[in-house]
């Protein structure tokens, strides 16, 4: 399959939303603008932890130029009642009160009340006018903390669940996750090494340069109507309509182009309390969230504990691993502990593990998910052990782990069997790389390298394309295109069909329009959106038949449609185009349509090298160089690949680096802002060179496999092994900043 | 209520006579975009430290959240919009696109000025340059390799057309 | 943000009744690059804001050999560093401005602006401490000047009293055989505020010997620090290594570093030694080409 030449997969057209992108014209959420628009303003706790005595709101609302406040009593009541959200259940009271805080607030920057005005500066002013009175709790945000007998408790009835199994205290920890394969105990006593250490990791922001907004126009019909920044319209919809309690019909999710997202785009936050405002007020109704809002209010991942053990044989082989993680949740259940745990083990065959997590809740926003949710934690812990491993043994680093990689056949700890998948393929471009076979001699430097997977899922995505008398098409889809996919979609439907990029018109249709499709996110959309794209040109293809065989007197039977999407039969032979145009002449117009739920994750492994160069002096690091190989199945469009690839690598460079919340005593976020959360710049990074590997998902057409996410995995590890070849210290902890490599440093020279 | 007197500013904005009226306390980046219906500058961080919010103020990049309206009195200002000419891209927006050197786009206006006026003073900077001068624009999509290269890219059909 | 009057007086007089007027409920407006980011986030507040930057005096810069430079307190950062003949004698305030914020912030912030809001890790700072740098003040009773060095009384606080404003810094003409550096620690390599900063100055005599030096400490104290016997030290000395590790050595003990988010105390003063000796290296450099 990745052998096949295609004409239009593979290739570098410009995308369809380009021009609008370079020009400014492209309207995101906060550009919207709709008559009689008001301004909101979000009013936010202080406090990491405290009850809500009471909210007056009288002062606000008197003031000049304000239309609407709200708070908690405007929300209705949605008890205990469970959503299922497509990708997962989701708790609605939680979210609902992650939306606007109701009996407490969990963190610094939960929702307490909102303010619609004339504009935003009226807003805000009127919000500081509502007092509200707490009583300030103690408060938590270390995940071991946390977990204590006495630490301070966020949800009075949470208890936790451990194997189906219900404890009679409540505590922070909503769920504990075992799994087992083989018999880990005894292997450990086999083995011929072992490595254990404990590992750390600091919340980080996804950092999409976008702040949340969402614009919401409660019409006099009963009819919500949302524009948004959001990964997905359906999910928005379905979130926004049962925590208004409100049908599922009445609302309207429109969304606008979006400025990046990472998963932390995908639960809701602003639109039930845009909608209420706009409801009271009457009118239109636009929040945007501040930089700081959007650090404390919106979902960071989870900062972890890690405490990973690996046992070997002589020969390299790993017979052994064990972990215990403890992962935030945020202030409400549901963070990404079951990610973690399936990932941990998941790039080496091996026999016997055990693997115990704990989802636990403290007093920071809910996390959500970040590109790979849970593994990039996992994989600063394994791969360095592995690289431990392979020191002791004397072994190549690139040895052990193409000895033990996974392949079609190997079980992962949580039970499913991989398909063919591409992590070897992918150490051997590593070992052919030119980076690889780069000497690296300078002083304080140093090469590490990492593997990385995450699943990639399939989920459900609805296409509809209308066929215009001229043969070009309007492909209607409903994935929010973050980065570029609605071209590596209608480049599908253009192969499929012997067309070329251009003659699609691809649309991002809405929740009225489109159909049913979930999120942009899971590294599921050129893999799922792609295949219903490609379903719809094939359901089109078979309506042409029909309609040809009328047109050329024969059978359909007769009719064949070649790989180039040409039409034979009867002697003809026409391309899709002439036949389009013949039929629309002939008074037949097409509409072609497919829905798709692919069951199976389209597996995406990979692997990098970095190298890296320490100054002594300061613990800086500086980056010098950086590879990022993976399996792309097949790349639609490789310069989108490509950005996916160093677009997450260069996240994980940060995280691995220099991200991190900053607590004060208070537990509150000292650095709420670009400043000091301190994400890449260009003047951080060199070039990231990337190797697309292509072995080909036999479930998809043309063999995609997703590639989002896996490439944030590696890089804290990849680091984390180069610092320490270039300086024989092991970082345990992220961020690897610079005064902690240099205490680290400091204090392994003591010790000598 | 008593809103502080607004200030009526005349300016230039990509070429054209502009004057409006605003409060004191906002922001260029605001007057663009809600007065002036210029919505192309976007607002990621409002402190200074993003860039997305770049514009030129006679002839130097700012941060627009950092200038007030009323401090454009009489001065020139190039926004994102006014780059194209007519309905040709300029050389700095051809290369980003050929080179798929964005994938959101929000910070791609920023980038689309800054880097204008990084090419008009200098063609030839090197990479070197480039990410120096280009470091207060954030990009979290693209780990700014192809941003890199399609300035310089663009940078090389600046210096070969007339 | 909470509302404001915007002024713009066209002479320096003219604002020194206008701020003597309000007292602290007026703030002076240069580059706008502190003060706007600090009003929009409630950390200071205004019921007037004053631009000044219509008054050409504090507009404007002027070099002579013998007079040195006079630089208006909102002229921007970038002059310092596109100009060839300014940024090449003085090379400690070139450094610093041109790694203050990024292009943008450059293009409006001013030394003026940077000197006024007295931030312990200002990057300007540390840098016109160690070229001796006077500030000008102009207020209700005239004109009066302060050593740098002495105009931060505290993070955020200055010596300016009420109805006085900035006018100009005035940076002695430099000689041929002298050179600075400004050199300062970030974790990433721009758009970071200073862990520590370190501006220093030499003056060499013919033979390459150390006549003169000045060292000056940012981030490591309530106030950017002249570190006196650690440039008093190195007078009569060779400009080496060891002798510049020595006078790091003696900038550590006035240092009284906080630990924050941005870095240990321990690190700091460390990191002190570092970069005294680093721009002591540099500005050596400079002054021998």
């Amino acid at each position: 399959m990745t052998t096949t030449q295609y004409r239009v997969i593979g290739t570098r057209p410009v995308r369809h939303d380009g021009a609008d992108k370079v020009t400014g014209k492209a309207i995101y959420t906060a550009d919207t603008k709709l008559p009689g628009m008001l301004a909101g303003f979000v009013l936010r706790s202080p406090h990491a932890h405290a009850k809500i005595i009471s909210i007056d709101t009288s002062e606000a609302e008197a003031t000049p130029g304000v239309h609407a406040v709200i708070s908690n009593a405007d929300f209705p009541n949605v008890e205990d009642k469970i959503a299922d959200l497509g990708e997962g259940s989701v708790n609605l009271s939680y979210l609902s009160a992650n939306c606007m805080a109701q009996k407490k607030v969990l963190y610094r920057g939960h929702a307490v009340a909102a303010v619609a005005a004339t504009d935003v500066h009226i807003a805000e002013e009127a919000a500081r006018k509502i007092k509200v009175e707490y009583e300030v709790l103690d408060s938590v945000t270390w995940v071991l903390d946390a977990m204590e007998e006495n630490a301070p408790l966020l949800h009075e009835d949470l208890v936790t669940d451990s194997l189906g199994e219900k404890a009679d205290k409540p505590s922070n920890v909503p769920v504990h996750l075992h799994f087992e394969k083989g018999d880990a105990a005894t292997a450990f006593k086999e083995a011929d090494v072992i490595v254990e250490r404990e590992f750390k990791t600091a919340t980080v922001h996804q950092g999409y340069i976008e702040p949340h907004a969402v614009v919401a126009d409660y019409n006099e019909d009963g009819r919500l109507r949302i524009w948004t920044a959001t990964q997905g319209s359906f999910t928005c919809r379905q979130q926004t309509a049962e925590i208004l309690q409100i049908p599922l019909g009445n609302v309207l999710v429109t969304p606008c182009e979006i400025g990046g997202g990472f998963g932390g785009k995908i639960t809701v936050y602003l639109e039930p309390t845009a909608a209420l405002l706009s409801k009271k007020s009457g009118r239109p109704v636009r929040i945007a969230m501040t930089r700081a809002d959007v650090f404390e209010a919106s979902g960071p991942t989870p900062g972890s504990f890690m405490r990973v053990k690996l046992g070997a044989k002589n020969d390299g082989t790993l017979i052994a691993g064990e972990a215990w993680l403890a992962y935030d949740a945020g202030a409400y259940p549901g963070g990404m502990i079951g990610p973690g745990c399936m990932c941990v083990f998941s790039c080496y065959d091996i026999d016997h593990a055990i693997v115990d997590g704990y989802d636990v809740c403290l007093n920071k926003p809910k996390t959500s998910a970040y590109r790979a949710p849970g593994a990039t934690q996992v994989a600063f812990a394994t791969e360095q052990l592995v690289d431990e491993i392979a020191q002791k043994l004397g072994m190549c680093e690139l040895e052990i782990r193409e000895k033990n990689a996974v392949k079609e056949g190997s079980r992962r700890v949580d039970g499913p069997v991989y398909p063919p998948i591409g992590l070897v393929e992918c150490l051997d471009a590593l070992k052919q790389s030119e980076h690889w076979n780069t000497p690296l001699e300078g002083a304080n430097q140093g090469r590490g390298i990492a593997a990385g997977f995450w699943f990639g899922c399939g989920l459900k995505s609805s296409a509809a394309c209308t066929v215009n008398s001229d043969g070009t098409i309007n492909l209607l889809e409903g994935s929010t295109d973050i980065g570029g996919s609605r071209t590596a979609i209608a480049m599908q439907l253009a192969e499929v069909l012997g067309l070329e990029a251009n003659d699609i018109n691809p649309q991002v249709g809405d929740t009225d329009t489109a159909g049913y499709t979930d999120v942009t996110g899971g590294s599921r959309v050129t893999f799922a959106t792609g295949m219903a794209a490609y379903e719809a040109g094939r359901d089109l293809q078979q309506q042409m038949r029909t309609l040809a065989a009328d047109l050329w007197d024969c059978s359909t039977d007769d009719i064949t449609i070649g790989e180039d999407g040409v039409f034979s039969g009867n002697g003809k032979a026409v391309g899709f185009k002439a036949l389009a145009v013949e039929l629309f002449a002939a008074g037949e117009h097409l509409v072609g349509r497919a829905t798709v739920a692919p069951e199976c994750p389209t597996n995406g492994f990979g692997a990098q090298i970095a190298d890296v160069e320490v100054d002594p002096e300061t613990g800086k690091v500086t980056v010098l160089r950086y590879t990022t190989i993976q399996d792309a199945g097949k790349a639609i469009h490789p310069s989108y690949v490509e950005g996916q690839l160093q677009g997450g690598t260069v996240q994980g460079i940060g995280w691995a680096l220099n991200e991190e919340y900053f607590y004060r005593d208070d537990d509150t976020m000292a650095n709420a802002s670009f400043l000091d959360y301190r994400m890449p710049t260009m003047l951080d990074v060199p070039m990231i060179d990337t190797i697309i590997v292509e072995t080909g998902n036999p479930e998809h057409p043309y063999g995609v496999r997703g590639v989002g996410e896996t490439p944030i995995v590696p890089p804290p590890a990849a680091l984390a092994n180069a610092i320490y070849n270039a300086t024989d210290t092991r970082m345990t902890e992220l961020p690897m900043s610079p005064p902690k490599l240099w205490k680290a440093m400091q204090s392994d020279q003591a010790s000598e | 209520m008593s809103a502080s007197k607004k200030v009526h500013v005349t300016t230039t904005i990509n070429g054209e006579d502009i004057d409006f009226l605003c409060e004191p306390r906002h922001s260029l980046l605001e007057v663009l975009r809600d007065n002036l219906g210029l919505t192309g500058s976007k607002e990621g961080c409002n402190n200074g430290n993003c860039g997305a919010c770049t514009v030129l103020l006679n002839g130097r990049p700012v941060d627009s959240c950092l200038v007030l309206g009323a401090e454009v009195e009489g001065a020139e200002i190039e926004t994102v919009e006014g780059i194209a000419c007519n309905s040709n891209l300029h050389p700095v927006q051809e290369c980003f696109l050929e080179g798929a050197a964005l994938q959101c786009g929000i910070c791609t206006p920023g980038f689309m000025v800054a880097s204008k006026a990084l090419l008009e003073k200098d063609p030839h900077a090197s990479e070197e340059t480039i990410r120096f001068d280009l470091s207060g624009n954030l990009c979290r999509c693209t780990g700014y390799d192809k941003i890199v290269r399609a300035v310089q890219a663009a940078g090389q059909k600046m210096s070969t057309e007339v | 943000m909470k509302e404001f009057d915007y002024l713009a007086p066209e002479s320096v007089s003219e604002v020194v009744s206008v701020i003597s007027e309000h007292g602290d409920r007026a703030k002076l407006l240069a580059g706008g690059t502190d003060i706007i980011v600090q009003l929009r986030e409630g950390l200071r507040e205004a019921d007037v804001v004053v631009d000044i930057k219509k008054i050409d005096e504090v507009t404007s810069f002027k070099y002579s050999e013998e007079n040195g430079l006079s630089l208006g307190a909102a002229v921007a950062c970038y002059h310092l560093y596109e100009h060839p003949e300014l940024s090449r004698l003085y090379g400690a305030l070139a450094d610093s401005t041109h790694i203050i914020g990024g292009w943008q912030i450059q293009s409006r912030a001013s030394v003026g602006g940077n000197l006024c809001n007295a931030s312990p890790a200002a990057d300007s700072i540390p840098s016109l401490i160690a070229l001796n740098a006077t500030a000008v003040i102009a207020g209700p009773n005239g004109e009066r000047t302060v050593a740098v060095q002495d105009f931060c009384t505290g993070p955020g606080r200055n010596v300016l009293e009420n109805g006085e404003l900035l006018v100009s810094i005035q940076i002695p003409a430099q000689c041929s055989n002298s050179g600075s550096a400004y050199e300062r620690f970030i974790p990433r390599n721009e758009m970071d505020i200073a862990v520590v900063g370190v501006g220093s100055w030499v003056r060499l005599s013919a033979d390459g010997t150390i006549v003169e030096a000045r060292i000056s400490l940012g981030a490591v104290a309530a106030t950017p620090l002249f570190a006196e016997e650690a440039s008093a030290s190195l007078a009569g000395k060779q400009p080496t290594e060891e002798n510049f590790t020595a006078a790091g050595e003696l900038a550590k003990q006035i240092a009284t570093p906080i630990s924050d988010m941005r870095g240990t105390d321990e690190y700091r003063a460390h990191l002190v030694g570092v970069l005294v000796k680093r721009t002591l290296t540099t500005a050596a450099e400079r002054a021998q080409n």
